[in-house]
């Protein structure tokens, strides 16, 4: 018998299958290793991003500054880097260290204030978004020999197909992400705190400690996500990234993730960010669909995962 | 009456309060803030601009504030400021004319997103966050589908009269402002509405002893919610003279969401005014001009808010105040001392 | 058997802004011994629990673990100190394994990581010791409340338990879980751990206790040995009546009643209560007497439409009615105070004018507005004629005391005018002047020709105003008393029989 927490999982693998396959019939060079791990690399930041909102909402939280980190990293990124010539090996540090403090600091004021996540993190996304346009209102660019490399720097597999920097970053990003997640203790916190923080508590798991690594770890890896998407645009621009934090919620949301918390797999956020890259994929390869169905198309998808969730939820095994 | 003591005034008294103190050093760096001038049949200045600009967000807020009454939020309302505004541009390209089907078209596929969003918080029990983003993201890919993705222009001087036009001396939309809240001010304090409003909102379990349908007043918050939202929708539209579904009322939720936590409703529900809501909104407006009168560079708009935000919240939180009462009283206590130990010397 | 004290508590005090919910109290737990802290709602059980287990920290005496003083912060403190905790509502993670939840926070690990093979295994094996052979690797959501109950047990003693609080863990059992329950309980007694056994249901006591500590009004009653402890002497304990100076019962005279005003036949739900009967007339007051969980609050439950039943019929009014939600008793005129004033009774934020006008209100609907002057009209009324104590119906009803809300309470339903109301306890956790002028108000009201059901476990009370007393016991009911028969011993027999 298939297990009940599995079945969300299982529905977005099929839909994903289902979708490539689809694509695969009706277009030709759409079913190539190609288009498959261009959807990696394109949308790499997007997973990055996701994988920490995941750990979020699988604690019953919620981070509305994701798109706000990326596009302030962007940002000081291109400052350090093309007005005060630092190396970018030593502005990534700064950065990863300064956007982790951010997320620490929000985490602090949900735990110890008591205040509601998403109100928390949505004045950390004007916060972010105002210190990125405090910055510079300007887009400017990268100018560094290090980031041609790093940008260019990749393999091709399977003939055709290119692994880039992005790609080998996000992948590790995941692998790790899979570990702490399922492998250690504090991934159990997470799933603890998201089934029941008043149970979580009483059986001992220290509240404040782990809130607060969740929401610096989301704020990390939008930090991380913000220089790998710097790699695309090779500059930093403070109304960037606008609404990527919706893209991540719907991608772990459709990844089968429960949006109250406490169930969910880290692989089925990939799986979530791939179905709306073949779904973009989908709509360019057809040429005549415009490209709001997208967001419409995500928008039904959402609707229908929540809708299971909550079919899921009422029907109780006896 | 004492002011400190009554529960209901002393609500009023924050927020009235900040927005007069923002007014206050509106008016001492630029003096001509206050200035109004009469022409042409409407009035011109700076309070009236803050006024006109802050309408839709105070649309919104009039909405918002009832479903954060009931311990909600909507976060679909910019959508659905897309959605109608590319509604009723729709049918005045197709060469509709008459400015009530137009309006009321408008209005229609408002209320037919506030239904949704009803539908799923309050009888399939979905969590107002995730059950509004749902609209949020799929609304503005709506918005375009019905212009099929252009920014549609069009020339109706009846409903460019909704954004642009003037009536007894006010910009329009300062007037729509004033008669939905009069109509939601009926509709809640004239009825029973609005307490039981603030009744679910305040305890679930205990007004279901008392026989109140929360399903059905949800459904209907949330409908009004979204009438709001199609209004300044259709504003917006009327005042650019055509329908842009991407940047239609984009974050404006947020601003809406802001509008009613500066007035100081909580978010976990309960009490509401909307009142407060349009302070709210007018207070955020204000800020906005507060910084382009001091000089300092608008592009620390965003930054100034988001620390009003955080202000605002932390001021409500009770640890917080239990805190600064703790610090207060820490002073005291080392004033105290000191005065005891000044009187020693002496 | 083993004497010494495992954990000694000494002259608690815990004291809440509202409430001095312990007045001093002490209790021993030795080791190897099933020890009961029984008392009814309100006496201070679960506080003294919490206080124990550190989720409350005291605010005087001493608390001695192996004669040694113990400062738990939080539970996971008296959780490594060796005080484990298992709850009625089972505080387990339902989103997790079985195994996941036996070693949350402890897993064993290799290379840093766990090892969920042996997180695994070591389940299985642990749970085999309480003759569980489940798949561990399944949600805990998948089993029943009993195995659920029976994982938590495990959890608590593999994590080196000298001390097993057990909070009700029987209130949703059946008879074979709680049997079992029971031979796991002996077990870990052979082992040495002491094990306090919270409960209301007097059999288990007697069938598993070695000793009884019963408070009441947040005092320490008394530790009694279960063996030389009478069944209707432990009633008289924990419902605190010596069975003197009940004060002036005057039987209504119940004989007049032609027609009654509500004739319930047979309502029930499963699971919830057995078929009872019940019936009202106009004037009178019928009390529901019994237990903690004997089914009392289940009956006001079912009769107002809260809970739907599944069986009987309700007559009320000449009428047969079927309500399938509160807003229809309302509609036909009854009302329900409820019995946890704080979490269904109340709205908190609100002020006393509006938790006053509400419910008549809601009765008129929502159209038909009264106008603010009426409403404090209303308002001022009920305060002068309630003598609630407020200066301002402006107020936040969160301000006032708790016998101040009750009365505000009460004024909400007659507000409402209806020909029946419905009270469930409701003089509990009110100090004793409001509760004297709550007696009297029933007995106005009851004067002034409204019919009362009124659920309660003062029998002090229930004698003192009603006409006849319904008990019940188990879900079901067992006896009505009328007349004479309504005293305070026949209530007591009644309940305490088996």
């Amino acid at each position: 018998m298939l297990n009940r927490k599995f079945i969300p999982l299982a529905i977005t693998c099929c839909l994903f299958c289902l979708l490539f396959g689809i694509g695969s019939i009706q277009f030709e060079g759409f079913g190539t290793p190609r288009v498959f791990f261009n959807l990696l690399s394109d949308n790499a930041f997007l997973i990055i991003a996701a994988v920490g909102m995941t750990f979020v909402i699988l604690s019953g939280g919620i981070d509305l500054s994701v798109g706000a980190v990326i596009a302030l990293t962007g940002v000081v990124c291109s400052v350090l880097i093309s007005k005060y010539q630092w190396h970018p090996l030593v502005v990534f540090p700064v950065v990863l260290i300064g956007g982790t403090a951010f997320g620490a600091i929000m985490g602090a004021i949900i735990h110890y204030y008591k205040m509601q996540p998403f109100i928390v993190t949505l004045a950390g996304m004007f916060f972010a978004r105002g210190l990125a346009s405090v910055i510079s209102e300007e887009s400017i660019p990268i100018e560094h020999e290090f980031y041609n490399q790093v940008s260019m720097f990749g393999f091709e597999i399977l003939g055709d197909a290119w692994i880039g920097s992005s790609t080998i970053i996000c992948l590790m990003v995941l692998v790790v992400a899979i570990i702490s997640a399922h492998y250690t203790r504090f991934g159990g916190r997470v799933y603890a705190i998201g089934g029941d923080a008043n149970s979580a508590a009483l059986m001992g798991i220290p509240l404040a400690a782990t809130t607060i690594r969740i929401y610096a770890i989301s704020a990390f890896l939008a930090t991380l996500s913000g220089i790998v998407y710097s790699f695309y645009t090779f500059s930093g621009y403070s109304l960037a990234a606008v609404g990527v934090e919706l893209d991540a919620i719907a991608a772990v949301v459709i990844g089968g993730t429960l949006l109250t918390g406490g169930y969910g797999y880290m692989v089925g956020t990939l799986m979530g960010v791939l179905i709306m890259g073949v779904v973009q994929t989908y709509i360019s390869f057809d040429g005549t669909l415009s490209s709001w169905w997208t967001k419409i198309v995500i928008g039904l998808l959402l609707f229908c995962f929540i809708a299971l969730q909550q079919l899921l939820a009422r029907v109780k095994p006896k | 009456m004492n002011l400190s003591k009554n529960p209901n005034l002393r609500r009023y008294l924050w927020p009235c309060a900040g927005l007069l103190v923002l007014l206050v050093i509106n008016a001492i760096i630029a003096p001509e803030f206050f200035n109004i001038e009469f022409k042409d049949g409407r009035f011109y200045g700076s309070l009236i601009d803050v006024l006109n600009r802050a309408a839709p967000v105070a649309l919104l807020a009039i909405g918002m504030s009832l479903v954060i009454a009931t311990a909600g939020v909507d976060l679909s309302v910019g959508s659905i400021m897309a959605i109608a505004g590319a509604v009723s541009a729709y049918y005045i390209t197709k060469g509709v004319d008459n400015l009530a089907l137009i309006i009321g078209a408008g209005l229609i596929a408002g209320l037919i997103a506030g239904i949704v969003n009803g539908f799923l918080v309050g009888y399939m029990s979905i969590q107002p966050i995730v059950a509004t983003l749902i609209l949020m993201v799929a609304g503005r890919g709506i918005a375009q589908l019905i212009n099929e993705g252009q920014i549609v222009t069009f020339d109706h001087p009846g409903f460019a009269f909704l954004g642009t036009g003037t009536f007894l001396g006010l910009p329009f939309p300062v007037v729509l402002v004033i008669i939905t809240l009069a109509i939601v001010q009926l509709l809640t304090r004239r009825t029973a509405l609005g307490l039981y409003i603030e009744a679910v909102g305040a305890n679930p379990s205990a007004s279901h002893y008392m026989g109140l349908n929360a399903k059905a007043i949800k459904m209907s918050v949330y409908c009004v919610a979204a009438l709001c939202a199609a209004l300044a929708g259709m504003i917006a539209a009327a005042d650019i003279r055509g329908s842009d579904a991407n940047n239609a009322g984009l974050w404006l939720e947020l601003d809406a969401i802001l509008a009613v936590v500066i007035g100081g409703a909580s978010l976990m529900g309960g009490r509401f005014s909307i009142f407060l809501a349009i302070i709210g909104a007018l207070i955020i407006q204000t800020l906005t001009v507060t910084i382009i009168l001091s000089g300092i560079p608008p592009k620390f708009n965003l930054l100034i808010k988001a620390s009003a935000i955080i202000f605002v919240l932390l001021l409500q939180s009770p640890l917080f105040q239990q805190q600064l009462a703790q610090l207060r009283f820490r002073k005291k206590a080392t004033a105290a001392t000191n005065n005891s130990k000044e009187a020693k010397s002496a | 058997m083993n004497t010494t004290p495992v954990l000694q508590l000494k002259g608690i005090h815990k004291i809440f802004p509202s409430v001095h919910a312990l007045k001093g109290v002490n209790f021993t737990l030795r080791a190897g011994e099933i020890h009961a802290l029984l008392g009814e709602n309100g006496a201070g059980k679960s506080t003294l629990i919490k206080v124990m287990t550190g989720v409350y920290q005291r605010d005087g005496g001493d608390i001695l673990l192996d004669g040694q003083p113990i400062f738990p912060n939080n539970t996971g403190d008296a959780q490594a100190l060796g005080v484990s905790t298992v709850y009625q509502e089972v505080n387990l993670l339902p989103n997790l394994t079985v195994a996941q939840n036996i070693y949350l926070g402890r897993e064993p690990r290799r290379f840093g990581l766990i090892n969920w093979g042996k997180v695994n295994r070591d389940a299985q094996e642990l749970l085999k010791g309480y003759d569980l052979d489940i798949d561990v690797t399944l949600p805990l959501s998948s089993y029943s409340i009993a195995v659920q109950q029976l994982i938590a047990i495990a959890r608590g003693v593999d994590m080196s338990a000298k001390v097993l609080i057990l909070d009700e863990p029987t209130a949703s059992l059946d008879a074979d879980e709680v049997q079992s329950l029971f031979r796991i309980m002996r077990d870990l007694k052979a082992r040495g751990i002491g094990i306090v056994f919270v409960t209301h249901f007097l059999d288990q006591v007697y069938a598993v206790c070695d000793r009884i500590t019963v408070l009441r009004s947040a005092q320490l009653v008394g530790e009694f040995e279960t063996a030389t402890l009478s069944r209707p002497e432990l009633i008289g304990h924990m419902l605190g009546k010596e069975l003197a100076a009940l004060g002036e019962h005057k039987p209504p005279v119940t004989s007049a009643c032609g027609d009654a005003l509500l004739t319930v036949k047979g309502i029930g739900r499963t699971a919830t209560l057995s078929p009872t009967d019940i019936q009202v007339c106009k004037g009178e007051v019928v009390g529901l007497a019994g237990l903690l969980g004997s089914g009392r609050t289940e009956l006001c439950r079912l009769i107002f439409g809260v809970d739907k039943k599944q069986a009987g019929t309700v007559n009320f009014n000449g009428k047969e009615v079927n309500f399938s939600s509160p807003r229809d008793a309302i509609t036909a005129g009854m009302g329900l105070c409820p019995e946890d004033r704080k979490h269904d009774g109340i709205l908190g934020q609100l002020s006393i004018r509006e938790n006053m006008i509400l419910a008549r209100q809601i009765k008129q609907g929502w159209w038909k507005f009264i106008s603010r002057k009426e409403q404090e009209e209303i308002a001022n009324q009920y305060v002068k004629e309630l003598s609630i104590a407020t200066s301002d119906i402006e107020k936040p009803i969160e301000q006032l005391s708790g016998g101040n809300q009750q009365k505000v309470i009460l004024a909400r339903w007659l507000a409402a005018n209806p020909s029946l109301l419905i009270l469930d306890e409701p003089t509990r956790g009110i100090d004793i002047g409001a509760h004297a002028e709550i007696i009297r108000l029933i007995r106005k009201l009851c004067d002034q020709g409204l019919a009362l059901i009124v659920a309660s476990s003062e029998l002090e009370e229930l004698v003192a105003f009603s006409s006849s007393v319904i008990v019940l016991r188990d879900r079901s009911k067992v006896a009505e008393l009328e007349g004479d028969e309504i005293n305070p011993q026949q209530i007591m027999q009644a309940i305490a029989a088996s």
